[in-house]
């Protein structure tokens, strides 16, 4: 789906932009070189199907605005979530706080014509009956339990989310979005002589309800049920270095942690990032070219501007192997000189943005998947990643299988148990020395700083030569 | 507080004939400041309340009730009463569940305890600011090695909750909590490594300014020269950090919840030895210590003492009023939620184990060689609370004849949670209560695959 054309809305704004001008003024009175409102209406609602029983509905609904005062170096930071002008300006106050010391002044803040575009979403899932929504659910635990009589457990999430979000500032910014997601889960349990094991499969898009025709439930619940049937005679995950085959889609969490964080500005501009002071090195394998794009429509970190009002772009940040560029939000491209990447985001109005990644993937290469697994005589295959974690000062990442088998003979053969694999980004992205052409997208949930953001991961299959796993087995 | 359990009551007031209601109201103010290179980088202060509701419809024609829930991020009169017929309309289409149930007062005294400073809000901003920028100017100078702090943070918080149901339950709860927490990067040549510090307490008084920064600077700067080592099997001793959080993971495992669901590895091992001998095992949020103190429960029962492993042997498990019912049996005061926007389930607030009588040099000492582990990674992709499969990237020092000796790093520690529990040579004395729902303490493994190069 194309995006949708900017133009002039007509429908009430979140905060009038009178009432804006007003605030924004109000709050570099006493100085300060940019004041910000982020505004923002957030409703969820959720389903959950446990023990063979719909447990819960939830829904809910939160509203409010962060006001934000840079002065200088300092930040100052207040949130409400009342959005009269009595209330915006009591946080404006409280936001210029840190601006005490500044020359201040009456300062005229003009805000241009509203632009937004409509929310992309065919089927606005507020729209959809309640009893639609636990059909899935039902169907999907249904599907899950007669993959196997060993299935004793399954879970079943369903859960969508609307967010209009406006953004003014005394920059002259004036942008709002207007962001739906939906999602659906399965977990299962399985168990055996070994005792139990856990199998996870999601869909997430940011999208209406219109999901459920692109993607099958059923297929997500058998998905999940196979993982967890198949470690039920999995043997413990092997020690030591050793050859890694991804599987295209398995969860590009590896890009992600390897050097997607490290590539955000912030720890740049802090010099706690492996890759400081390293655009245009060799940092990875010539078959690496890596990109952040917020622009694809319906992926998982998909937005129209960023929470700083930027639009969101595409990104080339490793090209075949050359660093080109970090990511960037406005605090640290101002500290730079330059533009914002529009990879400034928060988790909500009670938070303060930062440099975030939003859909990251490694393009395709020209390798066929099945040869690359043919020419490996011994390794392990990871078809599904589950999380991962950096430490982007030494680069040092690990990222968990939740399904992954032996490769014995150029053969995938037997299921293994989950484990974690560690490593360190540069050595590891050197060290890529085959990528296919079955690239393919995964969602996921990327916590940074306590706040969590909606992102997607992609790649294709390709393998490592090298990487430590960390079974149990000698 | 009365006006937050009044708004409580007014929702609960307004249940129709033969309907559950149960009403959370929470409010809450924070402060958070953050220094770097010698200036104010950010400072926030913001206040924030809402309502969570639960509607339990149903039950009297033996069919089973049905639970609703919804929330708002307001304590609007308007928003409040949307917030009630939304759960209302959720409930009508949950399936009916006999074990369904409001909390009900089970005559239980809470404990009195005191987890308010009423000094809190006088603390000026300013003394905040100084703290943040005190702590980094400690950090920086601490060692010639350190060369960036990137980021050095005071923060404080204050919460109010009231909870009010149709069933009698009327409950207050508050609390305050202050923390500064700083995060060092010591290099060396091209070599760069990582160490944090923190300090919590109830208040901004409470916080030791210098443990934290000397922490951060000793973590940081003694992981210098790290390196892998060859995949083996060794004797791992855990910091009391690392311990909490794995503590925390076996919790989950313990939650009655998990139990009746078939998703914990304790389940149907009650009386059974799972553990070795010297492992008792106590959730005791009445303990005025622990960061996860309460008086109260999720569900406004009092908070009490439940022992779940005694010298090795599963005694029990945690329970919320519906895992009991659910189970057959009757709430531990373990209902934890996650504030107004979730619901209450089965959990752990303080959970420790009983102490030994080693410090940690004592448990090196008695340990001899093997492996100390002074932070892990990956918790959430490679340890396994259903299966028990553990597997964790580490980063430590190696032990020698009973002293820390070269530092490591990029290696892997495995097992099972079922297997570490009976391989547990020592507990350390030093209990030490962190952020989180379990205490830390010393804790050495025997035998675990430790996997490098």
């Amino acid at each position: 789906m194309p995006d949708a054309p900017w133009k002039p809305v007509a429908d009430a704004p979140l905060v009038e932009s009178a009432v804006l001008e007003r605030v924004l003024a109000a709050a570099v009175r006493r100085g300060g070189d940019m004041a910000e409102v982020f505004a923002e209406d957030r409703q969820l609602s959720g389903a959950s199907l446990d023990d063979r029983k719909v447990e819960e509905l939830s829904s809910g609904r939160e509203r409010g605005a962060g006001i934000r005062v840079v002065v200088g170096e300092t930040t100052g930071f207040a949130h409400t979530a009342d959005l009269s002008e009595a209330g915006l300006l009591q946080a404006a106050e409280a936001a210029a706080a840190v601006a005490r010391e500044g020359g201040g002044g009456v300062r005229t803040v003009a805000l241009g014509t509203r632009l937004a575009r409509p929310p992309r979403a065919a089927v606005l899932p507020s729209t959809v009956a309640r009893a639609r929504k636990l059909e899935l659910l039902a169907r999907a635990d249904d599907v899950a339990r007669s993959a196997g009589g060993e299935i004793t457990q399954v879970q079943v999430g369903y859960g969508d989310s609307r967010r209009r979000v406006l953004v003014a500032s005394t920059d002259g910014v004036l942008a709002e979005d207007d962001q739906v997601r939906t999602r659906f889960s399965v977990v299962c349990i399985a168990s055996g002589d070994t005792g139990m094991q856990t199998g996870y499969e999601s869909v997430a898009r940011t999208m209406g309800f219109e999901l459920f025709d692109q993607v099958d439930v059923d297929e997500v619940a058998r998905t999940a049920a196979r993982r967890a049937l198949g470690k039920l005679s999995a043997r413990p995950a092997p020690s030591g270095e050793v050859p890694v085959v991804l599987a295209g889609g398995s969860g590009g969490i590896l890009f992600h942690e390897a050097c997607g964080h490290g590539l955000e500005a912030d720890h740049i501009v802090k010099d706690s990032s492996v890759y400081v002071g390293r655009v245009g090195e060799q940092v990875a394998s010539p078959l690496v070219t890596l990109v952040d794009d917020g622009t694809v429509a319906g992926e998982w970190g998909n937005y129209a501007v960023d929470d700083e009002g930027k639009p969101a772009a595409r990104n080339v940040l490793i090209d075949h192997g050359v660093l080109t560029d970090y990511m960037w939000d406005w605090l640290r491209a101002r500290k730079e000189g330059r533009q914002s990447s529009g990879n400034g985001r928060r988790q909500s109005y009670q938070h303060l943005p930062m440099v975030r990644m939003t859909n990251t993937f490694l393009l395709g290469g020209a390798d066929d998947a099945g040869e690359i697994v043919a020419q490996t005589p011994r390794g392990v295959y990871v078809a599904k990643l589950g999380g991962g974690q950096v430490n982007t000062t030494t680069g040092d990442f690990v990222f968990g299988t939740t399904e992954a088998y032996l490769i014995e003979d150029g053969r995938i053969t037997e299921p293994l148990r989950d484990a974690n694999l560690i490593g360190n980004g540069p050595d590891v992205l050197q060290r890529i020395d085959a990528v296919a052409d079955d690239f393919s997208m995964t969602p996921g949930t990327c916590g940074k700083d306590g706040q969590s953001v909606p992102v997607g991961c992609g790649q294709a299959t390709l393998r490592i030569t090298g990487v430590t796993i960390g079974g149990t087995a000698a | 507080m009365s006006e937050l359990l009044d708004v409580a009551q007014s929702v609960v007031g307004r249940a129709r004939p033969g309907e559950g209601v149960e009403a959370y109201v929470s409010r809450g103010h924070d402060t958070e400041v953050r220094a770097f290179s010698g200036e104010i980088e950010q400072l926030a202060s913001a206040s924030s309340a809402g309502i969570g509701v639960r509607v339990v419809l149903g039950g009297e024609d033996g069919e089973g009730r049905r639970v609703g829930f919804a929330w708002a991020g307001s304590l609007d009169p308007g928003v409040v009463g949307a917030v009630l017929d939304d759960a209302r309309d959720n409930a009508a289409y949950a399936t009916p569940d006999p074990h369904v149930a409001l909390a009900a007062p089970d005559g239980v005294a809470p404990v009195t305890l005191d987890l308010w400073d009423p000094a809190f809000s006088s603390v000026p901003t300013d003394e905040k600011v100084r703290m943040a920028l005190e702590l980094e100017r400690m950090v920086r100078a601490g060692d010639s090695r350190v060369r960036q702090v990137d980021a050095a943070d005071y923060g404080d918080a204050s919460v109010e909750v009231a909870l009010a149901s149709t069933t009698g339950i009327r409950a207050t709860t508050r609390r305050t909590s202050a923390y500064v927490s700083v995060s060092a990067i010591a290099g060396e040549g091209g070599e760069s490594q990582t160490g944090t510090g923190f300090s919590v307490g109830r208040s901004p008084t409470d916080l030791d300014l210098e443990r934290a920064g000397e922490e951060a600077v000793t973590r940081a700067v003694r992981m210098l020269g790290a390196g892998k080592i060859p995949s083996g099997r060794f004797t791992v001793v855990f910091d009391p950090r690392v311990v909490s959080t794995l503590l925390s993971v076996v919790s989950s495992a313990l939650s009655g919840e998990a139990v009746v669901k078939g998703r914990s590895f304790f389940a149907g091992r009650v009386a059974e030895e799972v553990a070795s001998p010297d492992v008792t095992l106590v959730d005791d949020p009445t303990d005025p210590r622990a960061f996860g103190a309460s008086a109260v429960d999720g569900e406004g029962l009092a908070c009490r003492r439940n022992v779940l492993i005694d010298g090795g042997v599963l005694r029990g498990f945690v329970y919320d009023s519906v895992s009991a019912r659910r189970a057959g049996t009757v709430s531990t005061g373990s209902a934890v939620r996650g504030g107004y926007a979730g619901t209450p389930g089965a959990g752990c607030r303080a959970l420790a184990l009983s102490p030994g009588e080693l410090d940690q040099q004592g448990v090196l000492e008695s340990v001899g060689n093997g492996l100390f582990v002074q932070s892990i990674t990956g918790v959430h992709s490679g340890v396994n609370p259903v299966s028990g499969d553990f597997s964790v990237g580490a980063e430590g020092l190696m032990i020698r004849t009973g002293a820390l000796a070269e530092p490591v790093r990029e290696v892997t520690a495995a097992s099972t949670l079922q297997r570490m529990l009976r391989s547990v040579l020592h507990i350390g004395a030093d209990v030490e209560w962190l952020p989180g729902n379990a205490a830390g303490q010393t804790l050495a493994i025997g035998d675990m695959q430790v996997s490098g190069n």
